[in-house]
């Protein structure tokens, strides 16, 4: 009942490279020796087709270590399956995606992928409703994901500390035995971040994170991103609210039917005469 | 078997007798002297008797000797009078045709030895060949074929001599020829013209008439000849084998095509896997058994006309069913497909139950009109009329289902709703009509398949399990949301089943389909024709 | 299993489940031998096999639960495994009857004398070893999961698709059972047994020895469950069952949990077969018809999925309403119920019997606790499991 994991989930070291199996573990020594780019994520001419509907046309996104990065565009943009492209949730036609230089994303699973670490917050809060706040963090814990592991799983004071300082963080200390289903919309937001934390990724993907929330709410989350990304990680934020954007004071993408628009400061993109043309219409 | 040297001759020289007397018109007289020997109770008597009415011309010969051969032939030993029993029980005096009120009780079965029957049944083959019906001339010359006796050569020649009947001369030819094959004194080159025959004719009676050979000694060169010929027969029969096959598969795949489709519709359409679609079937072959009886107590002059009355009242009937389960039960259910399956499971175990309360559990007795009985042949397949109608009835229900999901308003509704059902209700689509209407469609196409059904499959309360997992299987395998995915699984799954089962046999050629699926599944887990995109993930 | 997952798995209302179960599984056999037979207080012997029999249904319905109820599979072939086990005893017990059949054939069962076998087939061998059929009343269930769920779950295939290919499966293994060359003596299946480990399966001690293994069988699949859905892998399944894709982007390999857990539930499933066969004296195709896999599922369904006690409450509770019905005149309305049944449930009451009492009671229960709870809870790390049960 022991040996149902495979090889990858395996290894015991939690951002050890994912190694599938020969042909990738080639491909990626290959990689390591060609590795020009020294950026954390590297997208080049991604191409995705849903049915002869371009999702992703030709889209390539650099991101170097350390760096916040704000997504914007209008619906239908792209930037959802950019994530699910990055996540390993929908496979590229066409393209390279290279995470930390060596990984090519394109041949491993979500579960690899997530493994790597990478994190990733939905743009519909998705919690486990039916547990509660404590049992969503503990999930998230970047602890043994393997069956054995989880089984025979016992709480350590290093665990209890890291959840409790999660909780601190996302103001859920309170709540941490209540269902996570009977939190308020923005507190499932802020617990989705807090998940994020637990996972303790490299790369964070954190889709609308401050739809529904207040304006009070808003501006906290931008400290807590800013807070997150001083801690040298790795952040990639899609968001509509402008004001937050601004906040945020990042640099700025804009995504416009699958492909990058403009880049720059929130300045420089929001004077751009091409993005002005596809916010407001013709 | 080893046909004795006098009985040969006999034989032969009653067929020549034949031939001269089919020369001659008839004559009265002897004819009713002929007859009076029957009744002497002596073997030699009878032989002559049969020889000379047979050769007499009479139209009475034939009715006599074959009914000397039934045993239906009585003789009166006292008043040397011999009366004849016809099929409807009521007698004749054999001599004059004459309608006899009682036959007296000193009158016996004339009697017969091994002797005797191989003279009549000579006799009735000549008789027969020279019948006026030409089916009856057909069917003598293959009993020839068959038997191939050598001394039937000389009538078959004059016979086929005769001929004007386009398809009884084709058969008087092959009977020669399978004559010829077997007639010790043939020449090689008589025996390899008539193999080219054989061949030519090339069905299983060919290649049996070719492997008797093979016992007889031959020349090297007739038996290289037949050897040739029976590969030759074998390869076609092997092709023809192919093609009943396939007609066998696309019948059985018609038939779930018409089961799986309108549960196609529902799980394609509204994600809802209805358990119950086996009884709407079911119900649908209640509907046709229903009419039939009121036609056959009422109007039994409609009766050919009972399918087409039955198909409108199946499809109103189970779809008003349909519509009302779908406003009552499936409606709580939506978003939770594992309890709806649940629960139409146990509204299956209801809807069965309830008919086998009203109908009772056994099966009940469901007509095909004239014109869906019987069978034709197109070379050597056999096609039942019944199975060629539900074919077409399939593709027909397909086609117009098509046609409305692509031209009406509601076929655009269900389209939009099976795409993106949240997109669709924010556009003004009232989704929930669309279920209820989508449902009841569902249901209504499996009452028309219960009335189809109803005509090749016993009808009781469990008709309908016993299509529910194939047509699963078939929904599964072609992929839900595209109706041509449910059409190419089903006759795939048809085809792929009835090829299985000469090899495999019927019940592991079932299973080996089952594993099949569940393997194919592993590949596409959305089967053959699946909808890609965002939405559907969701 | 270590000793702290067994103190984790035991909160009040399980104990006090396990106390009723090893309660009945030893005054039951007890009142059946010692008891004279016109004591009020005698329980006869063919209560005794009924009750075995629900018994054994209640181990089928709690692994049903623990795939259905913790992690969302619904398997409508459940039936498959729990036959499978019953055959794998069903053969030990045809070996056992040795020269004592009708045809008198030391080696071959009846069956095989009357259907002209020379030999033994290769897969009977080692069937007249008592280890060896045990062994293989967890393996073979066991493996045909391991190797259907590697297949279904690796390639993603979930919801009503998994449940209508569990049907298939079972549908299959019904149609190559009823095949007499298969070698299980096909319709009439595999009967007559004569006696397990030496003792008459008739007597009414052997009887009483095997309701009292079931129960024991009861209480370790109800500790094995609760181990597994009180530990964190148990949350882990809830995830999945809540949120399959979710759990992926968390980094579990989600296939693994859910082969782990049908394995296992496949198991138990086997055990419940085995320990039903004996009892009722024959095991034959028809156990695996997917009627009776579905029939299964209802039983959690009305006792409250997700709760394992529910599902063993369940699977008892619509047994003896089954023998109630179907033994008196109201035997064709039988059907009717059952049917209504499946309806009702899911309709009005989706979280069942126990589902239901537990709604009620749990937020009185917080109120009482929430005082000693707090300090208590976090101090552990674990907040208190849920009241389920």
């Amino acid at each position: 009942m022991t040996h149902l994991e495979e090889p990858v989930a395996a290894k015991p070291a939690h951002h050890a490279p994912a190694i599938v199996d020969p042909v990738v573990a080639a491909r990626e020594a290959e990689a390591r020796q060609k590795r020009i780019t020294s950026a954390l994520l590297y997208l080049d001419g991604v191409h995705v087709s849903f049915d002869g509907f371009h999702a992703i046309n030709n889209l390539s996104l650099v991101l170097a270590p350390g760096e916040m990065r704000a997504i914007i565009g209008p619906n239908g943009a792209g930037k959802t399956t950019m994530m699910d492209i990055i996540t390993g949730k929908t496979r590229p036609d066409e393209g390279d995606v290279y995470f930390d230089g060596i990984h090519d994303l394109t041949l491993l699973d979500e579960t690899q992928i997530a493994t790597l670490g990478i994190g990733r917050k939905f743009q519909k809060p998705t919690v486990f409703e039916s547990q509660t706040v404590w049992d969503n963090l503990l999930l998230a814990l970047n602890v043994d994901h393997r069956v054995r592991g989880t089984l025979f799983w016992r709480n350590t004071r290093e665990q209890t500390e890291r959840i409790g300082k999660v909780l601190e963080t996302i103001r859920l200390t309170d709540s941490r035995h209540r269902l996570a289903g009977n939190l308020s919309h923005g507190q499932k937001q802020w617990l989705e971040i807090g998940m994020l934390l637990a996972q303790d990724p490299k790369l964070l993907l954190v889709d609308e994170p401050v739809a529904g929330m207040t304006d009070v709410e808003t501006h906290q989350t931008a400290e807590l991103l800013k807070e997150i990304n001083r801690d040298h990680k790795t952040v990639v934020v899609v968001e509509h609210d402008m004001t937050f954007v601004r906040e945020l004071g990042v640099k700025v993408t804009c995504l416009h039917e699958g492909t990058v628009l403009a880049e720059g400061t929130i300045d420089q993109v929001s004077t751009n005469d091409r993005v002005v043309e596809v916010y407001l219409g013709r | 078997m080893p046909i004795n040297l006098v009985e040969r001759f006999r034989t032969f020289l009653f067929a020549f007798v034949l031939i001269a007397a089919s020369a001659i018109p008839a004559l009265a007289g002897p004819f009713e002297d002929a007859v009076a020997k029957f009744a002497n109770d002596e073997f030699s008597d009878t032989d002559e008797a049969v020889g000379e009415i047979a050769t007499s011309g009479n139209p009475q010969a034939f009715a006599i000797i074959s009914a000397l051969q039934d045993g239906r032939l009585l003789a009166d030993p006292d008043s040397k009078k011999v009366y004849l029993t016809q099929a409807d029980g009521k007698s004749i005096d054999a001599a004059t045709g004459a309608s006899v009120a009682s036959v007296p009780d000193s009158a016996v079965a004339v009697r017969l030895n091994n002797r005797l029957r191989r003279t009549i049944d000579a006799a009735l083959g000549g008789l027969t060949l020279m019948s006026p019906d030409p089916a009856k001339r057909v069917q003598a010359a293959q009993s020839v074929f068959k038997t191939h006796d050598a001394a039937m050569l000389p009538v078959v020649d004059q016979a086929l001599e005769k001929e004007t009947d386009k398809k009884a001369k084709q058969a008087f030819v092959e009977a020669r020829a399978a004559i010829l094959l077997f007639k010790e004194d043939a020449t090689d080159a008589e025996k390899i013209e008539s193999i080219a025959v054989i061949k030519l004719r090339g069905d299983q009676e060919a290649l049996a008439l070719l492997t008797g050979l093979a016992g007889a000694e031959q020349s090297i060169v007739v038996s290289r000849s037949a050897a040739s010929a029976t590969t030759a027969i074998q390869s076609r029969q092997t092709l023809w084998s192919i093609a009943q096959n396939a007609w066998y598969g696309l019948s059985l795949g018609s038939v779930l095509l018409l089961a799986a489709i309108g549960l196609a519709i529902t799980f394609g359409v509204m994600g809802v896997i209805n358990m119950a679609h086996g009884e709407m079937v079911m119900i649908g072959a209640y509907v046709t058994f229903g009419v039939q009886e009121i036609i056959r107590t009422s109007y039994p002059g409609l009766f050919d006309y009972s399918l087409l009355m039955a198909v409108p009242l199946a499809f109103l009937i189970a779809g008003l069913l349909g519509i009302v389960i779908e406003r009552t039960i499936i409606r709580f259910l939506y978003g939770r497909p594992l309890e709806t399956l649940l629960a139409t499971w146990g509204l299956s175990l209801v809807l069965q139950q309830a008919v086998r309360t009203m109908f009772g559990p056994t099966n009940r007795e469901v007509g095909n009109p004239s014109w869906m009985s019987g069978a034709f042949e197109l070379g050597q397949i056999t096609i039942t009329y019944n199975r060629l109608w539900i074919l077409c009835f399939t593709l027909a229900v397909f086609a117009i289902l098509l046609a409305m999901l692509r031209y009406s308003s509601i076929g655009l509704e269900m389209r939009a709703v099976t795409q993106n059902r949240r997109m669709a209700a924010s556009m003004g689509i009232a989704t929930s009509r669309v279920d209820a209407l989508t449902f009841g469609l569902g249901s209504g196409i499996a009452g028309i398949a219960g009335v189809a059904l109803s005509q090749i499959d016993n009808v009781s309360p469990n008709l309908g399990q016993s299509y529910i997992i194939d047509s699963f299987m078939v929904v599964v395998f072609g992929g839900v949301g595209n109706l041509w995915g449910t059409l190419v699984g089903a006759f795939t799954l048809g085809i792929a089943n009835k090829f299985l089962e000469p090899v495999a046999g019927a019940v592991l050629g079932k299973i080996a389909i089952l594993v099949l699926i569940i393997l194919f599944i592993q590949k596409r887990p959305r089967g053959l024709f699946a909808l890609k995109g965002r939405a559907i993930e969701a | 299993m270590t000793p702290h997952i067994l103190t984790r798995s035991l909160d009040r209302s399980a104990t006090i489940f396990l106390l009723i179960v090893a309660a009945v599984g030893v005054l039951l056999p007890l009142s059946n031998l010692a008891l004279p037979a016109d004591s009020m207080f005698q329980v006869p012997t063919y209560l005794l096999a009924l009750f075995g029999k629900y018994v054994c249904y209640a181990i089928l319905a709690l692994s049903i639960d623990l795939i259905w109820g913790y992690c969302g599979i619904l398997s409508l072939g459940h039936g498959a495994f729990f036959a499978l086990g019953g055959y794998a005893m069903g053969m030990y017990l045809m070996r056992q009857i040795g020269p004592r059949g009708v045809y008198g054939n030391p080696i071959l069962p009846d069956f095989m004398v009357f259907l002209n076998y020379s030999k033994l087939p290769w897969y009977w061998y080692g069937f007249d070893m008592f280890w060896f059929a045990a062994a293989m009343v967890l393996i073979v269930p066991g493996l045909l999961a391991f190797g259907f769920g590697w297949l279904t779950f690796r390639s993603r295939v979930s919801g009503v698709y998994l449940s209508i290919i569990t049907q298939a499966m079972t549908y299959a293994l019904l149609l190559a059972f009823f095949r007499n060359d298969f070698g299980f003596g096909g319709n009439n299946g595999l009967t007559d047994f004569k006696d397990i480990l030496g003792f008459n399966v008739q007597a009414e001690g052997t009887r009483a020895a095997l309701f009292a293994l079931s129960c024991l069988a009861l209480m370790l699949g109800f500790l094995i469950c609760r181990a597994v859905v009180t530990s964190k892998l148990g949350k882990v399944l809830i995830a999945i069952r809540d949120s399959e894709s979710r759990t992926r982007f968390l980094g579990y390999r989600v296939e693994s949990y859910k082969l782990f857990v049908f394995t296992l539930s496949a198991c138990m499933a086997g055990v419940a077969g085995a320990l039903y066969v004996p009892q009722v004296g024959i095991i034959n195709p028809g156990e695996f018809a997917p009627a009776n896999s579905i029939e299964a599922v209802i039983w959690v369904a009305v006792g409250g999925r997700g709760t394992l006690i529910g599902a063993a409450l369940g699977a008892v509770v619509v047994n003896y309403a089954k023998t109630v019905f179907t033994s008196g005149a109201l035997a064709p309305y039988w059907l009717f119920m059952l049917g209504a049944l499946f309806i009702l449930v899911t309709l009005l009451l989706p979280k069942g019997i126990v589902g239901t009492f537990n709604a009620w009671w749990e937020p009185w229960r917080a109120k009482r606790d929430t005082a000693n709870e707090d300090s208590a809870a976090a101090e552990d790390g674990v907040s208190k499991p849920r009241p389920a049960e």
